[in-house]
């Protein structure tokens, strides 16, 4: 094995850091930009060879930084579920990266965007170091870095507003990792390690006498990570956050953060305590699925009132990290792979909708829904990509929304419960609604004239959005890499391998 | 007969299965590519109409011939495949919406030419995307598949429904697409997700899937999940799309909204209760004598409500909900008969109701009428038209010899067969009211006199729609006369479905 095979972990968090840190050298944009860019796109390939890794291993990759061994030392840990994320990750944070240029240069003031791009690369190395250490603590070092790093892009946002979307998200942000870092500590003090994998061989034996603690633990942790990945009601700050960022960085952070978060979540539940503790004990499968539920619909509902496109669909994203918290509440075989799936195909679709309205921003320099008229005919491309999605997100067969459904009704079916298959289909049926309002204004309704000259984004800005939409269809239809990879991963989780 | 591709055995009949679906696409493209050339536009549309309806009438003598082409293109998901077959009862779907969309493409060009109407490019698309989602829907070898091409069908048939842009047709889109895909979404998708949990597999198979395999309670919870989730059936109180899809253009009208769209739901409801629960399944079924009584009352009300439209085309739509309450009742009544009675029906009714909506175009596009009460007369403009409106309108009502007789006869038959005198008396009051909403029709516009003459004896001189319209509605009319004659063909194509089926439920060794 070649050395830099050897290293693969550790470069993936190392390769972004280095190229943050040469991009803020560079005071430039452009500059700055070609640094990303290559980084990415590097960092995009790691991430293959990684996942090539992984599924030739056939068992977790651990990798020791600097040579101090566990428990001293982190560790960090690739198996299938974190490789998975951080594949996606990697893939969407380079698929973006062309089509940040001509966004972050038309909305962002020329001085700061080698400082966006500095961002961007912190917050990618961030993201992929919490979803790839083995250790509780470093993973919360990298929450704040990746959150650090998003307070920042958020308050690079076009308008004022962005300043106090960022301000909100940092003020909720804190709490959650603070939040984060109490339960990581009381976990501390029952186990008396740091690392995953061995506060999960240590927390049994304890139980007997650490019970209430553990739970404590258990509680703190799972409401800072909900809090970080926006599941109801915690989901306050996201809409504002979304809704005022620069488009780049939206698409970024709606297709990444929150699924790291969620994958987060899947680690406390599923390797550190086990399914045993995280759902039997106290009823946090019960409570998830209650606010899973709320989140659907009532998130939904309100998309389907916003004005704002952007604000829509992050109540949509919210609505939508409701059905990967109900697969994971779910806690079987057919909903958990739901839950899981979703994570890929929610990050494909919602990204491509980012994009496909921060290249309308491009265009006409607002996404308010009534300046939308008739721009499905002004700019075809991007906004067929953007009913693909929107179609995706509604369930429809043949986009990869469809495959989650499926999964995530016969999970509610195999638990027998006719409810949630109601709200399931009910939350999909009120997506027609606000995908709907888009498609009406914008297919139906004609264009003004001051939309006379606009057409679609340049080519740089128009690939990456239609690449997405293909790969919703794609992920559609051949499920090798989405739902039937979730379904293994789902089996090692609930078989409670680590 | 006609020359079969197969002879040369460069197609193998899972190729042409593949080609009734891809064709249409194709079609689509190119009418996407050469939007700047209608002249070509068309002629691609007319290509590729006249290329399927070869098709589907090249798989027919196979199928007849006890032949089953199938395809499968790949595995989406554990056991489910996105895959194709043709079996008796979609080729004849398959044929009766192929072979019209040739017909309707030609109707089609004169309308909307001699119409002026605007975004032809994306009507033509939208068009030959729904009829490949019609014939992938009819060659559906499981039930996702069938889901599949039943929500493109709807989604291509959105853009045509708002085609006017008018508030009215936006509105009427909504309605449209809530109910469509709301049912299916709602009741329909957990309906199959259930029957895979229950049955581990979606295939359709003689027989049945679910027979022997759930409790009768959860058999009639399914059935009635199917029968509302499938709401292109427009089974009351999910029929309201279908008077509202009536803003589209008459030829959408014509051919999917009398013919692809409405036909593909009580199509899915006859395969479901052919091959997903067994007719004996059904037939036995707890909820059967509810969903019966449903179905009376749809078929009834609407019949009534036609009675009291005065707009032509809202007048047809009534009728149309009418006459699927004919095959789903067909479907539910579930004997051999009156299960090959329903698959006749979607055939004739189909021939009947696009002559019916081709005529109200043409006297659209003709003289801009569209009130029935504004039709005095009008016969003697337009003598063709009205003449064909006549032969279908009879063909509708059940007389020889047309073809509506021989469906009504098997649906009279079948009901009787299984004892159901109150489904016999409601087709026999349905067939008394739709003389009585069709023929005043008729009777205003030979016998009496055109506004501002004093009787109807005047010359007038006439005043057709462009020819290719007419010639259209003559070829369709004159369908329901063929097809009068050629019942037995389609009674003989469809036998298989029923006689597998009663072999399959025969226990062989008891």
């Amino acid at each position: 094995m070649s050395a830099i095979e050897l290293h693969l972990p550790a470069l993936q968090v190392v390769l972004p850091l280095i190229g943050a840190m040469l991009a803020a050298l560079t005071r430039s944009g452009r500059l700055a930009w070609a640094i990303a860019l290559v980084v990415t796109w590097v960092t995009a390939a790691n991430a293959v060879l990684l996942v090539i890794q992984v599924m030739n291993s056939g068992v977790p990759i651990s990798y020791v930084l600097g040579g101090w061994s566990v428990p001293i030392g982190i560790e960090y840990r690739v198996d299938q579920l974190n490789v998975f994320v951080i594949a996606l990750v990697a893939l969407l944070g380079a698929v973006v990266l062309p089509y940040a240029k001509r966004s972050v240069a038309h909305e962002i003031r020329p001085e700061l965007q080698y400082g966006f791009y500095t961002m961007y690369l912190l917050c990618l190395a961030g993201l992929f170091g919490m979803a790839i250490t083995g250790d509780a603590f470093n993973a919360f070092v990298f929450l704040e870095v990746s959150s650090l790093s998003t307070y920042v892009m958020i308050a690079l946002g076009r308008h004022r507003r962005a300043l106090l979307a960022s301000y909100q998200y940092l003020i909720m942000g804190t709490i959650g990792a603070t939040f984060y870092v109490i339960g990581i500590g009381i976990l501390y003090l029952i186990t008396g390690t740091l690392n995953f994998a061995d506060i999960a061989s240590r927390l049994p034996e304890q139980m007997d006498a650490f019970g209430r603690p553990a739970m404590v633990a258990l509680s703190f942790l799972t409401v800072g990570i909900c809090l970080k990945l926006a599941l109801f009601p915690l989901h306050v700050w996201l809409p504002n956050a979304y809704a005022y960022a620069p488009s780049v960085a939206t698409a970024l952070l709606a297709g990444t953060a929150t699924k790291v978060a969620i994958y987060l979540l899947l680690r406390i539940f599923f390797s550190v305590f086990g399914i045993e503790i995280s759902f039997r004990t106290i009823p946090i499968g019960q409570v998830l699925i209650v606010l899973s539920v709320a989140a659907m619909i009532i998130a939904a509902v309100i998309a389907v009132f916003e004005e704002n496109t952007e604000r829509m669909l992050a109540y949509s994203s919210v609505s939508q990290i409701g059905y990967i918290t109900l697969g994971i509440a779910l806690a079987n075989q057919a909903g958990l792979t739901g839950g899981l799936t979703h994570i890929i195909n929610h990050a494909i679709m919602k990204t491509t909708m980012f994009l496909a309205l921060g290249a309308v921003v491009y265009r006409i320099g607002t996404s308010m829904l009534p300046n939308l008229a008739g721009i499905g005919r002004k700019m075809p491309l991007t906004m067929a990509a953007f009913v693909i999605s929107g179609l995706g997100l509604v369930g429809v067969p043949g986009t990869a929304g469809f495959i989650t459904k499926w999964y995530l009704v016969l999970g509610a079916l195999e638990k027998g419960a006719w409810p949630l298959v109601a709200v399931i289909v009910a939350s999909s049926l009120i997506a027609v609604v606000y995908v709907g309002r888009v498609v009406e204004v914008a297919y139906f309704k004609s264009p003004s004239a001051e939309l006379a000259d606009v057409k679609d984004p340049p080519l740089s800005m128009l690939l990456p959005i239609l690449l997405l939409a293909a790969a919703t269809l794609y992920f559609g239809f051949d499920t090798t890499w989405s739902a039937e990879w979730c379904a293994q991963i789902a089996t090692d989780l609930l078989g409670g391998t680590s | 007969m006609i020359p079969s591709l197969l002879d040369s055995n460069l197609l193998t009949p899972a190729d042409l299965v593949a080609l009734a679906i891809v064709g249409p696409l194709l079609a689509a493209v190119g009418i996407a590519v050469f939007h700047r050339w209608p002249n070509l536009r068309e002629t691609i549309t007319l290509v590729a109409a006249t290329g399927v309806a070869w098709v589907v009438w090249s798989l027919a003598p196979i199928v007849m011939a006890g032949g089953r082409p199938q395809l499968t293109i790949f595995e989406i998901l554990p056991g489910v495949s996105f895959a194709l077959k043709v079996e008796p009862l979609g080729m004849l779907f398959a044929l009766v919406a192929g072979t019209l969309w040739l017909i309707n493409s030609i109707y089609s060009i004169g309308y909307m030419r001699c119409n002026n109407e605007p975004r032809q490019t994306s009507f033509y698309i939208c068009f030959a995307v729904a009829i490949a989602a019609t014939l992938g829907l009819a060659f559906a070898q499981n039930l996702f598949t069938l889901f599949s091409f039943y929500e493109i069908l709807t989604l291509s048939t959105y853009p045509l429904v708002t085609h006017k842009g008018t508030p009215a047709a936006m509105r009427a889109g909504r309605v449209y697409l809530l109910l469509l895909l709301g049912t299916s979404m709602v009741l329909l998708l957990p309906a199959i997700l259930a029957t895979y949990a229950f049955a581990g597999t979606l295939d359709f198979q003689a027989g049945g899937i679910l027979s022997g395999k759930v409790s009768a309670a959860a058999t009639g919870i399914l059935l009635a999940l199917y029968v509302f989730g499938i709401g292109k059936a427009a089974i009351m109180p999910f029929h309201a799309w279908l008077p509202n899809a009536m803003v589209a253009p008459t030829p959408v009208s014509a051919l999917l909204h009398a013919v692809a769209v409405v036909k593909a739901g009580v199509f899915s409801i006859l395969k479901v209760v052919v091959y997903v629960f067994g007719i004996d399944t059904v037939a036995s079924s707890p909820a059967q004598p509810i969903l019966i009584a449903v179905a009376m009352i749809t078929l009834i009300l609407a019949s009534l409500i036609a009675l009291r439209k005065d707009n032509l085309k809202a007048r047809l739509a009534y009728s149309t909900v009418s006459q699927l309450a004919y095959i789903v009742l067909g479907a539910l009544v579930a004997t051999s008969v009156s299960v090959v009675g329903a698959g006749l029906h979607i055939a004739t009714h189909a021939a009947g109701k696009i002559t019916l909506f081709f005529c109200a175009g043409a006297i659209y596009l003709a003289h801009r009428k569209t009130e029935v009460s504004s039709l005095n007369g009008i016969g003697r403009l337009m003598p063709y038209t009205m003449t064909a409106f006549l032969i279908a309108s009879m063909s509708l009502i059940g007389l020889p010899p047309l073809a509506g007789m021989w469906s009504k006869w098997l649906l009279l038959k079948g009901a009787l067969d299984a004892q159901q005198l109150m489904v016999v008396a409601a087709l026999m009051l349905s067939s008394l009211l739709s003389v009585a909403y069709l023929m005043p029709i008729v009777a205003r516009a030979f016998f009496k006199p055109l506004p501002g003459f004093s009787d109807s004896s005047t010359p007038v001189q006439r005043k057709e729609a462009p020819w290719p319209c007419v010639f259209a509605l003559l070829v369709t009319a004159l369908l329901t006369c063929v097809l009068f004659f050629a019942a037995d063909a389609i009674t003989q194509l469809l036998d298989p479905i029923v006689s597998s089926s009663n072999l399959v439920t025969v226990p062989s060794d008891v």
